[in-house]
C-alpha cells in the first residue's frame, strides 16, 4: 500500500459565497456548509471561525477533525461514516494543512474540552495554532446523550469532508510518500536492522467512551493489523466524551504522531513493520483477551520492539500494563506513552496500575495541574459548562469570566499519542 | 517583599543544641533566643538577608517516645515567632534525629504553611518518610560534612525567601516525590521513538515515569453467613441525591458524600442521579440502583438473606481522582463503618 499525502497550506479562512481554495485561503459558503451538515437530530447548526491569537474561547469542544479528501485510490474519507467501507490508505490524499473543524454546542456528557486561541491556555492545545472552522450544533429537545454524541460525531466528519472537498483540485505545497509493502517484502527490507511495530490502543470503555474503526465500534472488535496509511485516510475516528486532555480527537488519529515519527527513522535505525489496533474494554476477560491477541499479533509480525500508546486513564492503565507485560515476557522490548493523574499537588501515584517491566515510559504530563484561564472577549459555545466538564468543579467559572480548572479541561493538553511537548518530571 | 529580614527558626536535637549526648536524649522541648551550635555557621552563611531568631531543642528519645506532645510543644514554640522559613538539622545519618527533623517539617508544612529546609544523608529513614514536606539537602553520613551542608542549606533558604524557582538539580536537595509539568523541546512521539531505539540497542535511557511500588490488596475471607451481618453500600460510581448537594466533582473528586437511606427502598430518577463524569449517565440516572444496588438489598433484607443494610451509604467519583485522595477517603469511611458495627461492604465501581 502506497499513499501520497499532499498538503495544501492554508493561511486564512474567510466566509464567502462559494466554498473553494484560492491561493492559500480557504473560502467557505456558510449556508451551503450548514445545509450539508444538517441532521434531523440537531435543532440548529451555525458556523463560526476562530483564528490563532484571537481572544476567543471554544467550549465545550467535542471533536476536532482535519479536512482531507481522497483524490486517487480506493474509497473515500472516514470510511464507514461519510464514505462506504471500502479500504483506504493508498493513492493520493489532499490535506488542508492549517485548518481544523471543531464541533461544539450543548454539552453531551461531562467530558468535552476547552480551546483558547490565545493566553496561557493556548500553549496547552495544538488547536490554538489552527484556523478553526467551528460548527456549533444544538440538539433537539430530549435527545439522549448517546444519540446526541452520534449526531455530533457524524456532523463533524461531514463538515471536514465538505471542506476537504474544496482541496481536491488545489495545488499541494508539499508531498510525503508512505510506502507499506506486503508483509513478506516488508520483513525483507533493510536486513540487519531491528524490526519494530506500534500497538495503538483505542478508547472503547463504552458509555460515550468509544472509538470507531471503519465505522465499527472498537469494543466489538478483536485486535487487528492496520496499515499506517489507512489511519491517515480517516479509518479511525473519535466518538469520545472522555477527558479532553487525553482523548484522541479524530485530528490526532489522522495525524497519528507515533506513526509519523516511526516513519521518520524507518530504514535508518529500524524497520517499521506495522500497526496493531487494539481496544480498552472494561471487563477483565475482555482485557485479557485483547492483550493476549495483541501480544500474539505482535509476536506474529516477528518484531523486536514496539511502542504502545494509551488513550484515557485509570481503567485503561490496566490494559496498558497487560500489553506491556505480555510483550516483554515474549522478549519484545516496549516503550509506553501515557499521561499522569498525580493530583493537583503532584504528590499522588500517577497511574492506576504499575509493573516493574514497564521500565521505559514517556509521559505527556500531569493532567491535574491547575491553571487559570483568563476571560476571553468572545466565547463560542457555552461557557457555563466549565463548572461540570472533567477537570473543572463547582465554581471553576468565576463571575469575571475567568476559569480556574485542571489542564484536564484543555483539548489535547496531555495527548497520549505524543502529539505535544508537555511532560512531567520528579522534583 | 518588604525589606525586612527573613525570619528563620532552627530546630536541633540535644546533641547539636549543646545539652549533651545520649544521656541527655530525654531532654524536653526547650526554646532559646538566637543561634546555637550549627546555627552560628548557618547565620554566617545567611549573612544580612536572614536572621535566625530562635532555636528550638528537643532530645531525640523524648521526641520519639512522646511524639504527639513533643511535636505539639515544638510547633507551638516555632509558631510564636511567625517564621518565614524553618530549618531542621542537618541530621546527616542519625536516624531518630532525621525522623524528628522530618516530623517537625511535616507539621510546619501543614500547620504553618511555610517552607522547611533540612539536611540528611539519603539513607536516613527521615528522608523516605518526610522528603515530601521539606527541601532536604543531600549531605554526607556524618557531621564531618557540616562545612558543606550549611552553605547548601543557607543557599536554599535564601532562594526560597526570594520566592525563586528551586529544583533538586540546581539546589542539591533530595527530590520530593512530586510530579511537575514542563514543556520538553521534543514532542512525546519523538521521545518515544528515541527511547525505543536506545532500548533496542541496549544504550542508556531514562524513563520519564519510574514505576511506583503498587499497593495490591489481598481480598478478605468470604463471609460465612450473610444472614447475620450488617452490610453497607459504598460506591465510586458517583450516585448522589439529585442536585448533588455536596458538589462532588465529576472528575478528580476532592470529597465524598454520606447519605441516609432510611425508609428508601428504591432509587428513583426523581431522587437520585450520578455526579460521575466518566460515563454516559443516562442509564444510571434512569435507575441509580444499577450502580448502587439498593433495591435488591432491601429485598434481601426483607427476606432475611442478609442481616441488615447499614443506614448510610458513602459515595464519591472515581474518575481521575488521585490515589492519595481515594486512600484518605477510604481511611475515614472504613473507620466510621467499623465504629458503626458494619461487618461487610459492597463496593461498586463503574
Amino acid at each position: 500500500m502506497r499513499l501520497e499525502l499532499c498538503s495544501i497550506t492554508i493561511r486564512d479562512v474567510r466566509f464567502s459565497s462559494q466554498t473553494e481554495v484560492k491561493g492559500d485561503v480557504l473560502y467557505v459558503d456558510k449556508q451551503e456548509m450548514i445545509d450539508f451538515c444538517r441532521d434531523e437530530r440537531l435543532a440548529s447548526i451555525d458556523i463560526e471561525i476562530a483564528k490563532p491569537n484571537e481572544a476567543t474561547r471554544i467550549v465545550p469542544v467535542k471533536d476536532v477533525i482535519e479536512p482531507r479528501v481522497k483524490v486517487e485510490g480506493g474509497g473515500g474519507m472516514f470510511p464507514g461514516f461519510v464514505s462506504k467501507v471500502d479500504m483506504v490508505g493508498s493513492g493520493i490524499t489532499h490535506v488542508l494543512k492549517g485548518v481544523a473543524v471543531v464541533t461544539t454546542g450543548k454539552i453531551v456528557g461531562f467530558q468535552e474540552g476547552i480551546i483558547d486561541m490565545s493566553g496561557p491556555g493556548a500553549q496547552y492545545t495544538p488547536f490554538s495554532e489552527t484556523l478553526n472552522v467551528v460548527v456549533v450544533a444544538e440538539p433537539q429537545a430530549g435527545l439522549l446523550q448517546h444519540d446526541h454524541e452520534a449526531a455530533l460525531r457524524t456532523m463533524g466528519l461531514k463538515a471536514a469532508a465538505y471542506l476537504g472537498e474544496a482541496g481536491r483540485h488545489a495545488k499541494p505545497s508539499s508531498t510525503e510518500v508512505f510506502d507499506c509493502p506486503p508483509l513478506p517484502q516488508a520483513l525483507k527490507q533493510f536486513p540487519g536492522l531491528p524490526k519494530v511495530a506500534y500497538v495503538y490502543m483505542l478508547q472503547s470503555q463504552g458509555l460515550l467512551h468509544d472509538t470507531y474503526v471503519y465505522g465499527i465500534d472498537a469494543k466489538r472488535t478483536l485486535p487487528t493489523f492496520i496499515y499506517p496509511t489507512e489511519v491517515m485516510d480517516g479509518a479511525i475516528v473519535s466518538g469520545n466524551c472522555v477527558s479532553a486532555c487525553d482523548k484522541n480527537t479524530t485530528f490526532h488519529h489522522q495525524n497519528s504522531p507515533i506513526i509519523h515519527e516511526l516513519f521518520a527513522r524507518h530504514g535508518r535505525d529500524y524497520n517499521f513493520i506495522g500497526v496493531v489496533v487494539t481496544n480498552e474494554n472494561v471487563t477483565l476477560s475482555d482485557k485479557e483477551r485483547s492483550s493476549n491477541f495483541t501480544a500474539k499479533l505482535i509476536e506474529w509480525l516477528g518484531v523486536d520492539a514496539a511502542i504502545i500508546s494509551e488513550e484515557g486513564f485509570g481503567n485503561p492503565d490496566a490494559d496498558l500494563m497487560m500489553n506491556c507485560v505480555k510483550l516483554e515476557k515474549k522478549g519484545i522490548k516496549t516503550v509506553l506513552v501515557t499521561d499522569e493523574y498525580a493530583g493537583q499537588d503532584g504528590a499522588s501515584q500517577s497511574l492506576a496500575d504499575a509493573d516493574p517491566l514497564a521500565d521505559a515510559v514517556v509521559t505527556a504530563g500531569n493532567a491535574n495541574q491547575v491553571i487559570v484561564l483568563p476571560k476571553m472577549q468572545k466565547v463560542i459555545g457555552h461557557k457555563e459548562t466549565a463548572d461540570v466538564i472533567a477537570g473543572g468543579w463547582h465554581g471553576s467559572l468565576a463571575a469575571d469570566g475567568s476559569i480556574t480548572a485542571e489542564i484536564q479541561v484543555i483539548t489535547g493538553s496531555t495527548n497520549e499519542l505524543g502529539f505535544s511537548r508537555l511532560t512531567a518530571k520528579g522534583v | 517583599m518588604s525589606n525586612q529580614k527573613l525570619k528563620v527558626v532552627h530546630y536541633l536535637n540535644q546533641f547539636y543544641g549543646g545539652i549533651g549526648g545520649e544521656d541527655k536524649a530525654d531532654h524536653h522541648p526547650e526554646e532559646r533566643a538566637g543561634v546555637l551550635g550549627p546555627g552560628m555557621a548557618l547565620q554566617a552563611a545567611l549573612g544580612a538577608d536572614a536572621e535566625v531568631v530562635a532555636t528550638v531543642i528537643c532530645g531525640d528519645s523524648y521526641f520519639a517516645e512522646n511524639i504527639e506532645s513533643a511535636l505539639h510543644t515544638v510547633i507551638t514554640m516555632i509558631k510564636a515567632h511567625a517564621p518565614d522559613i524553618v530549618v531542621t538539622g542537618p541530621a546527616f545519618n542519625a536516624g531518630r534525629y532525621g525522623v524528628a527533623c522530618g516530623a517537625v517539617a511535616k507539621a510546619v508544612f501543614e500547620e504553618l504553611r511555610v517552607p522547611v529546609v533540612s539536611g540528611m544523608y539519603p539513607e536516613n529513614p527521615g528522608v523516605e518518610m518526610y522528603c515530601r514536606y521539606a527541601y532536604i539537602v543531600r549531605t554526607g553520613n556524618s557531621a564531618a560534612d557540616m562545612r558543606k551542608a550549611i552553605p547548601a542549606i543557607a543557599n536554599l533558604v535564601k532562594a526560597l525567601g526570594k520566592k525563586e524557582e528551586v529544583a533538586p538539580e540546581t539546589h542539591a536537595y533530595i527530590p520530593q516525590g512530586l510530579r511537575k509539568n514542563y514543556f520538553h523541546t521534543e514532542r512525546g512521539a519523538k521521545r518515544a521513538v528515541d527511547m525505543l531505539v536506545a532500548k533496542i540497542n541496549a544504550q542508556p535511557f531514562v524513563t520519564e515515569y519510574p514505576m511506583p511500588h503498587f499497593d495490591r490488596v489481598a481480598p478478605n475471607m468470604p463471609i460465612a453467613d450473610a444472614r447475620k451481618v450488617k452490610i453497607a453500600l459504598v460506591t465510586s460510581g458517583g450516585i448522589v441525591p439529585k442536585g448533588n448537594p455536596d458538589h462532588i466533582e465529576s472528575s478528580s473528586a476532592s470529597r465524598y458524600g454520606k447519605y441516609d437511606l432510611q425508609g428508601v427502598t428504591d432509587l428513583t430518577p426523581e431522587s437520585f442521579a450520578t455526579a460521575h463524569g466518566g460515563y454516559d449517565p443516562v442509564y444510571a440516572n434512569l435507575d441509580a440502583d444499577r450502580v448502587l444496588p439498593l433495591d435488591v438489598l432491601r429485598e434481601m433484607e426483607k427476606a432475611g438473606e442478609i442481616g441488615s443494610l447499614h443506614r448510610y451509604f458513602y459515595t464519591t467519583v472515581g474518575n481521575g481522582t488521585a490515589v492519595a485522595n481515594c486512600a484518605a477517603f477510604a481511611k475515614k469511611i472504613a473507620q466510621e463503618l467499623v465504629n458503626d458495627g458494619v461487618h461487610a461492604v459492597i463496593l461498586t465501581s463503574t
